[in-house]
C-alpha cells in the first residue's frame, strides 16, 4: 500500500470536486449574473463551462500568465463599464469575475476549500440587493451546497457517493441552528454603517418624492411594493380617516408643485386633548427623510422632528426599514397662528399661467365673501359636473389648470389637488398640497394595515382664519369610493394597475395577503433586529440598563447552551454499542478478578479463563460461569437486547 | 537544565497522555484527542469576521444570520472531527521481520465500536507520510505504518499520531498512540560478501550423521527446523508426535557457518553482515547448515524456519532481548 503525504492539500483537485464548486459558485452568483452586462456575465459563465470541460476530460489548465492577463483584462473592462471599481454593482462584479478565475486556476484542494470559503463571501453580496424570505432559503441552499463542497473535499480514501457528503453538510448546518440563533439574538450589535456606502447603494428605491410633476404619481400607483404598513393598537380607523400624511408643496411653477428647501420646524407637540391613535409604523426603506403618520401626528419617533406644516422628519434619510410607535388624532384643523410669511407663500402663483382659472376665481370670490361657503362652491362643481376619475387623463399643455379645469376634465388627485390649490390661491385663500398615502388594504392575517405605492394620493389643505389649516381632497369629491374603498373601485377596470391591488381573484388575494403576512414578521423579526430592537429585547429579558459586561455574560452563557445542545447531538454516537457495553462490563469483572489474584492468560478465552479459575477457586465457580457464560452468549451470540445486558451487570453484582 | 527538560518532557506527557508502549487495544479515549483548528479554519473564521463587519455597514440582517450561521456550524464542525477519531481502538498486528536497510511494515488494525462512521483518518509515524483510511462504524481497518528499519535488532514503531480533518477541514484533531509492538531486524546481508566456507561431513556435534536427504533409513523424534516435507505425517497420525524421516545417502555435506572463520580484523556488525548473506545463501543450497558464533549455536538443519533461526540469533546476538 503506498501512503501518501499526511497534509494532503497539495493533491490536485478531481473532477466531482470541480463539478461541486462550480455548482455552488453558479448557484451563488447566479442574481448577479444576470444584472451584470452581458459581456461579463458571458465571460464568468465561459470561465465555469471551460473549468468544467477541462475537469471533465482531465486536460491541464491554463497557464498563470494568461489567466493574469484576462483578469487585468476584465479588471479594465470593468472599470470602463461602471466607471469605478468601488462601487456596489462594480465591486459584486469584479468579486464575481475574481471567483470564477480563481476557479479556473483552482488545481489543488487547498485551492477547492480557498474557493469554498470565498463563496460564503459571495453569499453575502446578493444580501445587498434582497433580502425577503425566497432569497434568505435560496443562499440557504447555496451555503448548504459549499459546504458540501467542503466536505467532499475531504474523502481523501474512498468516495462513498454524494449522500454522505450532502446529509453530513445538512446535518452540520440543522446542529448549527441553535448556536445560530443565540448569536443572533445576542452577539453585540453596532448601528452602521461604518464606513461610507458606495453611491449607488440605493438606487432603485421608490417612494414619494419632494416633488410633484405631471405623471410622477401616476408611475408610483402602477407599483404594487410596499410603502409601509401600519399595526394599531385598538381598532382599525375607517377607510376615509386613513390619511397618511408625507411631503406638503408649496411651491408652484406652472407645471411642477415641490416642498421648501428648508422646513419649518417645530419644538413643542401641538397641545391637543382627547383620545388618540395608537399604531406602530414599520416603513420600508425609500432614501427619503420622510417619515409616514395618521392627519395628524402628536408625537414624534427618536431622531425625527415634526415640521410646523405637520410633516414628519427623520434626520438622515431612510436607508434600511425602519419601526416607529406612532400616536394620531384626527383633527378638524390646526395651526390657526401661522404667520403671515407663511400664508404669503401659501398664495404665491406663478405669473402668467392659467388666465382662465384666474377669471373663475375672479367671479368665485365676488359671489362668495365667505370662504368656507367659496371652497364649498368649488367642490360642488367638481361633484355635479362631468369630472372623470381616470389613471389615463390626456396629456396637458402649457396652462395645465385650464385645460384641465375648462377641457379635458379627466384625470386623478394629481390634477384635482393641484388645480384646487391653484383655483384657492386665486381666489385669495392660503393653500397647499399634501402628498402621501390614503387607505391601505387591511391585512386580516396578520391584523395590520399594508400600504402600497399604489396607495399614493395627493389633497389639498386651505387655511380659514378662524381655524387653521383644514384638509380638503377634491378627489373625494369627484370619486367617493376612491377614499372610500381604495383606488381600484375607483377606477374603470380598462385601467392599467397592479393586479394584486384589484383583487378580482379572491383565492390569489388571500394567499398573497398570507404571504405579506409572514414577510411581515420576517420583517420585523429577522431583517427588523436593529441595535435598538435588541436592546428592547434584552430589557423584556430583565436587562434593562445591559451593560457590555452582563451582555457578555449572557451572550456565553446562552452560547454555552447551545454548544451543549450541540455536542449531545454529535457525540451522542459515540455512546458504545450494545456489544461493547457488554465488554467494559466484562472487563470490569475481569479487574475484580485480578484484585483476588485470578488474571486471565495472554491467548485465554473467557470460557477458558472461567474454567481455570473456577478450579483455583472452587467457591466461586457458579458465580464466574454465571457472568461468562451471560457476556459470551452477549457477544459472542449476538443477543445484544437490553435484557441480556442488564442480566450481566446483575449477575456480575451477585458477588 | 536537566531537571527543567525532565519537567517539560511530564508536562508534555501529562498533557498529550504520552505513556510509553501499551499493549492490547488502545482506545482513543476523549482525554486523548486534541483539536486545534486548521489553517482553512482560520480563513473561515476571518470570513466570518468580515461578513459581521460588513454587515454592520450594510445593515444587511441577513448576512448577520449567515456569518452566525456560519460561526455555529464551525463550532459543529469541530465536534465532528473530535468525533471522527475519538473511542477507536487500535491494535497492532504481526509483523514480518525485514532487513536492515528494508523498510519494516507494521499492520495496525483500527476498530470503531460506535455508530459514527469513521472517514479519512491518517496514520502515521513520521509525520510526513501517513497511510489514510475509512473506518465504518461497528467495524474496522487496517493502516500501514512503515519505518525505515536502520539497525538490527528489535525495531519499534514509536510514538504513533493518528489525524483527522474530516469532515469540514476546519479543524484537525488528532491522537497518540505507542502500541506495544515490535519487528525483528536481521543484520543487512553484506554485499558483495565472502564465498562460502566449504562443506564438510558432520563433525559429529549435531549428531546427525546419515542425514542426507537420498534414501529413507529411519524416523527420529522432529527438531525445530526440520523441513515440513520430511515429517513423516502416518506416523505422527498413529502416535501423536511429531517425528522426521531420515534420509541415508551418501556421506551427507554439513555446512558450519562459523564466527571464527571470518578475518580477525573484521568488526561485530561485519561479520554479522557476512554470516547473514551466508545464511541466505547456505539456505538457496540443499545442505544442512549450521551457525556457530560466540556464545550461541544453531545446529545444522534446514528450510524456512531454520533459516529464521539463525537470522534471528544473528539480528539480537549481543544485544539484551539475546537472553531472553
Amino acid at each position: 500500500m503506498a501512503l501518501k503525504p499526511l497534509k494532503l492539500d497539495v493533491r490536485p483537485l478531481i473532477a466531482r470536486e470541480v463539478y461541486v464548486l462550480a455548482a455552488g459558485f453558479v448557484l451563488a452568483s447566479a442574481a448577479h449574473l444576470l444584472r451584470m452586462p452581458n459581456w461579463l456575465g458571458g465571460l464568468v459563465v465561459a470561465t465555469v463551462l471551460l473549468r468544467i470541460y477541462l475537469a471533465a476530460r482531465d486536460q491541464p489548465l491554463p497557464g498563470k500568465w494568461l489567466l493574469a492577463l484576462v483578469a487585468f483584462g476584465t479588471a479594465a473592462g470593468i472599470l470602463l463599464e461602471y466607471r469605478t471599481l468601488l462601487g456596489r454593482e462594480a465591486g459584486v462584479s469584479l468579486l464575481v469575475v475574481m471567483l470564477s478565475l480563481k476557479l479556473l486556476e483552482g488545481r489543488s484542494q487547498r485551492d477547492g476549500i480557498l474557493l469554498a470559503t470565498l463563496g460564503f463571501f459571495l453569499l453575502v453580496t446578493n444580501f445587498l440587493y434582497s433580502q425577503t424570505i425566497l432569497t434568505g432559503l435560496y443562499m440557504l441552499g447555496c451555503a448548504w451546497l459549499l459546504i458540501v463542497a467542503l466536505v467532499t473535499l475531504q474523502f481523501t480514501v474512498r468516495w462513498p457517493g454524494w449522500k454522505i457528503p450532502a446529509l453530513r453538510a445538512g446535518a452540520l448546518l440543522v446542529q448549527a441552528l441553535p448556536l445560530m440563533l443565540v448569536l443572533f439574538l445576542l452577539f453585540p450589535r453596532i448601528q452602521g454603517p461604518l464606513w461610507g456606502l458606495p453611491h449607488d447603494a440605493y438606487a432603485g428605491l421608490t417612494g414619494l418624492s419632494d416633488n410633484m410633476s405631471p405623471g410622477s404619481l401616476n408611475s408610483l400607483i402602477q407599483s404594487d411594493a410596499v410603502a409601509f404598513r401600519a399595526e394599531f393598537r385598538g381598532r382599525i380607523p375607517e377607510a376615509p380617516a386613513l390619511y397618511w400624511r408625507g411631503p406638503v408643496l408649496w411651491d408652484y411653477d406652472g407645471q411642477t408643485w415641490t416642498a421648501p428647501r428648508f422646513v419649518f420646524n417645530v419644538n413643542e407637540m401641538p397641545e391637543t386633548a382627547g383620545p388618540t391613535i395608537e399604531y406602530t409604523v414599520t416603513v420600508e426603506p425609500h432614501n427619503k427623510r420622510w417619515l409616514f403618520a395618521l392627519e395628524m401626528p402628536v408625537m414624534r419617533p427618536p431622531s425625527s422632528f415634526l415640521t410646523r406644516d405637520m410633516q414628519l422628519l427623520s434626520t438622515t434619510p431612510v436607508r434600511s426599514r425602519m419601526r416607529y410607535d406612532m400616536s394620531s388624532r384626527l383633527l378638524p384643523a390646526y395651526g390657526a397662528d401661522d404667520t403671515e410669511v407663511m400664508l404669503q407663500r401659501a398664495l404665491q402663483l406663478p405669473k402668467g399661467y392659467n388666465p382662465r382659472t384666474l377669471q373663475l376665481a375672479a367671479e368665485l370670490r365676488r359671489r362668495h365673501s365667505d370662504d368656507r361657503r367659496l371652497v364649498d362652491e368649488v367642490l360642488q362643481t367638481f361633484r355635479n359636473e362631468n369630472y372623470v376619475y381616470t389613471l389615463s387623463p390626456p396629456l396637458l399643455g402649457q396652462h395645465a389648470v385650464d385645460e384641465f379645469l375648462f377641457d379635458t376634465r379627466r384625470g386623478f388627485c394629481e390634477h384635482y389637488s393641484s388645480a384646487f390649490t391653484f383655483l384657492m390661491r386665486a381666489a385669495g385663500i392660503p393653500a397647499r398640497v399634501v402628498t402621501g398615502y390614503q387607505g391601505g388594504q387591511i391585512n386580516p392575517v396578520g391584523e395590520y394595515v399594508l400600504i402600497r405605492q399604489a396607495d399614493a394620493h395627493a389633497w389639498a389643505e386651505v387655511w380659514f382664519q378662524d381655524s387653521g389649516w383644514v384638509r380638503v381632497d377634491p378627489t373625494a369629491a369627484v370619486s367617493p369610493a376612491r377614499v372610500e374603498r381604495g383606488i381600484a373601485s375607483a377606477l374603470p377596470s380598462t385601467d392599467p394597475l397592479p393586479i394584486f391591488v384589484r383583487g378580482n381573484f379572491a383565492a390569489l388575494q388571500s394567499l398573497r395577503l398570507t404571504w405579506d403576512s409572514i414577510t411581515y414578521s420576517w420583517n420585523q423579526w429577522v431583517l427588523g433586529y436593529s441595535p435598538e430592537r435588541q436592546r428592547r429585547f434584552l430589557s423584556s429579558l430583565g436587562f434593562d440598563d445591559a451593560t457590555w459586561q452582563k451582555l457578555a455574560v449572557l451572550l456565553v452563557v446562552g452560547a454555552g447552551l447551545a454548544l451543549l445542545i450541540g455536542a449531545t447531538l454529535v457525540l451522542r454516537d459515540l455512546r458504545a454499542v450494545r456489544g461493547d457495553a457488554a465488554r467494559a462490563l466484562y472487563d470490569r469483572f475481569c479487574r475484580r478478578l485480578a484484585r483476588l489474584g485470578l488474571r486471565a492468560g495472554a491467548a485465554e478465552g473467557p470460557l477458558a479463563f472461567a474454567e481455570r479459575a473456577a478450579g483455583l477457586r472452587p467457591e466461586l465457580a457458579a458465580w464466574l460461569r454465571a457472568v461468562t457464560g451471560q457476556y459470551v452468549a452477549i457477544r459472542y451470540g449476538g443477543d445484544r437486547s437490553v435484557l441480556a445486558l442488564r442480566e450481566l451487570k446483575r449477575r456480575i453484582k451477585e458477588k | 537544565m536537566d531537571t527543567l527538560r525532565t519537567l517539560r518532557q511530564n508536562v508534555l506527557n501529562w498533557m498529550f497522555q504520552w505513556r510509553g508502549p501499551e499493549s492490547g487495544a488502545i482506545v482513543l479515549s476523549q482525554r486523548r484527542v486534541f483539536i486545534l483548528p486548521s489553517k482553512h479554519g482560520l480563513l473561515l473564521a476571518l470570513v466570518v469576521v468580515l461578513i459581521l463587519i460588513g454587515s454592520t455597514n450594510y445593515d444587511l440582517s441577513l448576512g448577520f444570520v449567515l456569518a452566525f450561521l456560519l460561526a455555529a456550524a464551525g463550532c459543529q464542525a469541530m465536534l465532528h472531527t473530535f468525533r471522527n477519531l475519538a473511542k477507536l481502538h487500535i491494535t497492532a498486528g504481526r509483523s514480518e521481520a525485514v532487513f536492515a536497510g528494508d523498510t519494516a511494515l507494521f499492520t495496525m488494525h483500527l476498530a470503531n465500536p460506535t455508530r459514527a462512521a469513521r472517514y479519512a483518518v491518517a496514520v502515521t509515524a513520521d509525520r510526513n507520510l501517513a497511510d489514510h483510511v475509512d473506518v465504518p462504524a461497528e467495524g474496522s481497518a487496517s493502516a500501514v505504518v512503515e519505518i525505515p528499519a536502520l539497525r538490527r535488532g528489535w525495531l519499534r514503531p514509536g510514538r504513533l499520531m493518528l489525524v483527522t480533518r474530516f469532515p469540514a477541514g476546519l479543524f484537525r484533531a488528532w491522537s497518540y498512540a505507542e502500541p506495544d509492538v515490535r519487528c525483528l531486524v536481521y543484520p543487512a546481508p553484506a554485499t558483495p560478501g565472502l564465498p562460502l566456507p566449504p562443506s564438510a561431513a558432520g563433525d559429529g556435534e549435531g549428531g546427525e550423521q546419515g542425514q542426507g536427504q537420498e534414501e529413507f533409513s529411519g524416523l527420529r523424534p522432529y527438531r525445530p527446523g526440520d523441513a515440513p516435507r520430511h515429517i513423516a505425517w502416518k506416523a505422527v497420525a498413529r502416535d501423536d508426535t511429531l517425528v522426521t524421516k531420515q534420509f541415508a545417502g551418501r556421506a551427507p555435506l554439513e555446512l558450519w557457518l562459523r564466527w571464527d572463520a571470518l578475518p580477525q580484523t573484521m568488526d561485530v556488525e561485519s561479520r554479522l553482515s557476512h554470516l547473514t548473506r551466508w545464511v541466505i545463501e547456505a539456505e538457496r543450497g540443499q545442505s544442512a547448515y549450521g551457525l556457530r558464533l560466540p556464545g550461541e549455536t544453531v545446529a545444522p538443519g534446514n528450510g524456512p524456519a531454520h533459516r529464521n533461526n539463525c537470522l534471528r540469533a544473528l539480528a539480537l546476538h549481543g544485544t539484551e532481548t539475546a537472553q531472553t
